[in-house]
């Protein structure tokens, strides 16, 4: 085999890299904050009872979920300039990450608040309570547990895909690794170094994700 | 464990269909049977009873090897079942001698376990093409008898979906039929059944009695059949044989008193 | 410039890279389906060496991204001497990336055949080769089908990567058509419709065809 790791190039690179880590972290946040949000209202509009509202949601959020992410990032990137507004790389790229991950939010909610017994809706009718209440009080806090691993899964998701936002010049982990490579010509430790980096991410959060829904569950004695 | 207590193979003479000899079976600390001494003979029909937890399902699980044994040994037609003869000693059978041994036994279940993607004829030909290497033909011709015997052969081309429950149960009878074993055992099979066509299957087991010269074990609550159809019946109590014998004895003249207390609650339940 | 005008211009080119999409899906789908078989069967495996190489597949490839797993094929890979040409790189990352989403459908779905099917193939003195493929596999795929038609979704999504090593596929030639027309919207526009089209009106009617013979077969439709 004709490679050869080099640990001091390693250790010269590393800090970079850890503070591109940051960015990446930082981005998928900022991700799943706006599609927190976001797949909620997604969500909700498709309960309002109006039914073309419901038809177009759905169809939206199809279309969304159906389609490359990174053709979305760049969609919304090079857009805006057609029309006169510029938006930077970071913007662009948390509006198409939120959004992507907002449809599939969207449809964990929706599970959520479908698995709620009839029963519930009816009993808060009964003694008069608003929607709004019946949501905040009632439906939403019991659909929240069983939402949380769906959730949890895309919290993961949205972090794995943040290297497609280099392709825009997000200065994260794989634009980083890239710029490496090309001053360097060097491959082999930055772009491995980004998997590990990931994998000590994702795999302790995945497993973190399961502690706490078996936490949920037991605090609220499901 | 001291294996020299076990023949390789029973004598001439002292050959029942089924030996259990000391058989123990435990799940970590829970002594489920204890050291269990069972002979069936060949062509006997023997009923086991007794109340829930009792081990009588642990005991066709061993015999169909699908329960490992935590000591003794089981025989099955003079030949070790549970352990297979090596250097002159009996060690635990690996898989190629079990699948060997257990081809001479069959089994229904009382959820009947029919191949959901298969027809009532498939599930009766699966076992005798992909097992005993028969053609597709005499493994037909074999099923769609068994099929005809069971009441079945109107239905053979239906999904297990498409059928009820004593019509899958009846088809589950033939599939295990299709395998010509010495030994058949049936567990609770009739308990997940409406009790309109438990009679259905009931009769089936009537038929193997009176028309086959077959080995059977069977586990039940039905005391009636029980007592109508068996040679002997045994009544299990916490993982040992209390009390058996010839039905009419054991029915109608218990000597135990954990047996008397059996039959008599389960008399008031009916 | 209108749409008609544009497509006058430009549809061959992006009607090529769809091809060359269509290609690259096939082919990742194959290879995620084979893998995910074998990690998902290998995942229940008693032998631990089987089992381990399957879970650490499994674990490296969902733990990473995409992107990451195809940089490091095609550029380092080769450093240990494995050559890919760019187009195999991209299906074949495309292909291990799906296939151990898929191994875990594959592993949960072989779970989820009832114990008693175990049992009443083993009564039958079956071997566990058999047992497995002509009992509890057959069953297993009806189980899993649904899941699948999710993950060959994504797997088309993940196909637009390979646009980042050059593969000339429909991603690939919207962003070199907007680069040399500042068309964005046209171009851009146009390849998610594309996108949109074959997964909703291709991938999803295929999947569910194939649920629906699936029912037939058990007999339930
Ligand atoms: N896999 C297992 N793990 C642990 N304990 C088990 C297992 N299978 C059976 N047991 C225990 O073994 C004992 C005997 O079980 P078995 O199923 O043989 O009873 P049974 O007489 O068939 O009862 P029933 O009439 O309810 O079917 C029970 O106490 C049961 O809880
Ligand atoms: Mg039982």
């Amino acid at each position: 085999m004709s490679f050869n790791w080099r640990w001091d190039f390693t250790w010269d690179i590393l800090p970079r890299l850890l503070a591109a880590t940051l960015n990446t972290l930082i981005a998928a946040g900022a991700g799943y904050a706006i599609a927190l949000v976001l797949g909620l209202i997604l969500a909700l509009a498709q309960r309002t009872g109006w039914r073309g509202l419901t038809v177009a949601v759905r169809e939206f959020v199809e279309f969304i979920r159906s389609t490359p992410l990174v053709l979305q990032i760049f969609f919304v990137f090079y857009v805006g300039p057609q029309f006169g507004i510029r938006l930077s790389p970071w913007t662009s790229g948390m509006i198409a990450i939120g959004l992507h991950y907002s449809a599939y939010l969207s449809e964990v909610y929706r599970a959520g608040i479908e698995a709620v017994p009839k029963g519930q809706w009816e009993a808060c009718r009964a003694i008069n309570m608003s929607t709004r209440d019946t949501y905040l009080r009632i439906i939403i806090p019991q659909a929240l547990p069983p939402s949380i691993a769906g959730m949890g899964n895309y919290l993961v998701g949205i972090f794995k895909d943040t290297p497609m936002l280099s392709v825009i010049g997000v200065a994260e982990l794989m634009h980083t690794a890239n710029a490496i490579g090309s001053e360097s010509y060097r491959f082999l430790e930055p772009y491995t170094l980004v998997g590990v980096i990931f994998l000590a991410i994702s795999l302790p959060t995945a497993g973190l994700i399961r502690l706490f829904e078996g936490w949920v569950r037991r605090k609220l004695g499901l | 464990m001291d294996m020299s207590a076990y023949p390789l193979e029973l004598p001439e003479g002292d050959r029942p269909m089924v030996r259990f000899m000391n058989v123990t079976k435990s799940y970590g600390k829970l002594v489920v049977l204890d050291q269990l001494n069972l002979d069936i003979s060949e062509g006997e029909m023997v009923s086991v009873i007794g109340p829930s937890g009792s081990g009588k399902t642990t005991v066709l699980r061993m015999l169909m090897t699908l329960e490992t044994i935590n000591g003794g040994v089981i025989y099955v037609d003079g030949k070790p079942l549970t352990h297979m003869p090596k250097n002159g000693t009996l060690v635990p059978a690996d898989e190629k001698y079990l699948r060997r041994m257990r081809a001479s036994i069959g089994m229904c279940f009382q959820h009947f376990n029919l191949f959901p993607h298969m027809t009532a004829l498939q599930n009766c030909m699966e076992g005798p093409v992909q097992v005993l290497g028969l053609s597709k033909a005499e493994a037909r011709a074999r099923s769609e008898e068994l099929l005809t015997m069971v009441g079945m052969i109107d239905k053979k081309d239906q999904h297990p979906s498409r059928l009820s429950g004593g019509q899958q149960q009846r088809v589950a009878i033939a599939r295990a039929l299709a395998m010509r074993p010495k030994v058949m055992l049936f567990d609770e099979v009739t308990s997940a059944l409406d009790p309109e066509v438990i009679g259905e299957v009931t009769n089936v087991i009537r038929k193997l009695v009176t028309e086959h010269n077959l080995t059977m074990l069977m586990v039940t609550h039905q005391m009636g059949f029980a007592r109508d159809i068996s040679d002997r019946v045994c009544f299990f109590f916490g993982g040992k044989i209390e009390e058996q014998g010839p039905p009419d004895e054991l029915f109608g003249n218990p000597q135990r008193d954990r047996t008397k207390q059996f039959l008599s609650a389960v008399k008031d339940a009916d | 410039m209108s749409i008609w005008e544009y497509m006058q211009i430009y549809g061959a080119r992006l009607a090529s890279g769809t091809a060359i999409t269509c290609a690259q899906f096939v082919l990742a789908a194959l290879i995620a389906i084979v893998v995910a078989l074998l990690a998902g069967l290998g995942k229940l495996s008693q032998n631990w060496l089987i089992r381990g190489t399957s879970v650490v597949y499994i674990e490296i490839f969902r733990g990473t991204s995409l992107l990451v797993q195809l940089y490091w094929i095609f550029f380092v890979l080769p450093l240990f001497g494995i050559t890919l040409p760019k187009f195999v790189a991209g299906f074949v990352s495309v292909g291990l990336n799906v296939g151990s989403y898929g191994a875990e459908l594959v592993r949960g779905a072989i779970q989820s055949v009832p114990k008693g099917q175990w049992e009443a193939a083993y009564a039958l003195s079956m071997s566990p080769a058999k047992r497995m493929r002509r009992i509890i596999l057959p069953q297993a795929i009806g189980i899993m089908l649904p899941p699948w038609g999710n993950l060959l979704i994504e797997l088309l999504k993940g196909t637009a990567l390979v646009s980042l090593i050059s593969v000339a596929d429909l991603m690939f030639q919207a962003k070199q058509i907007n680069a040399s027309t500042f068309l964005s919207a046209q171009s851009f526009g146009i390849a998610l419709v594309i996108y949109y089209i074959l997964a909703r009106f291709f991938i999803t009617p295929f999947m569910r065809r194939m649920e629906r013979a699936m029912a037939r077969r058990l007999g339930k439709a």
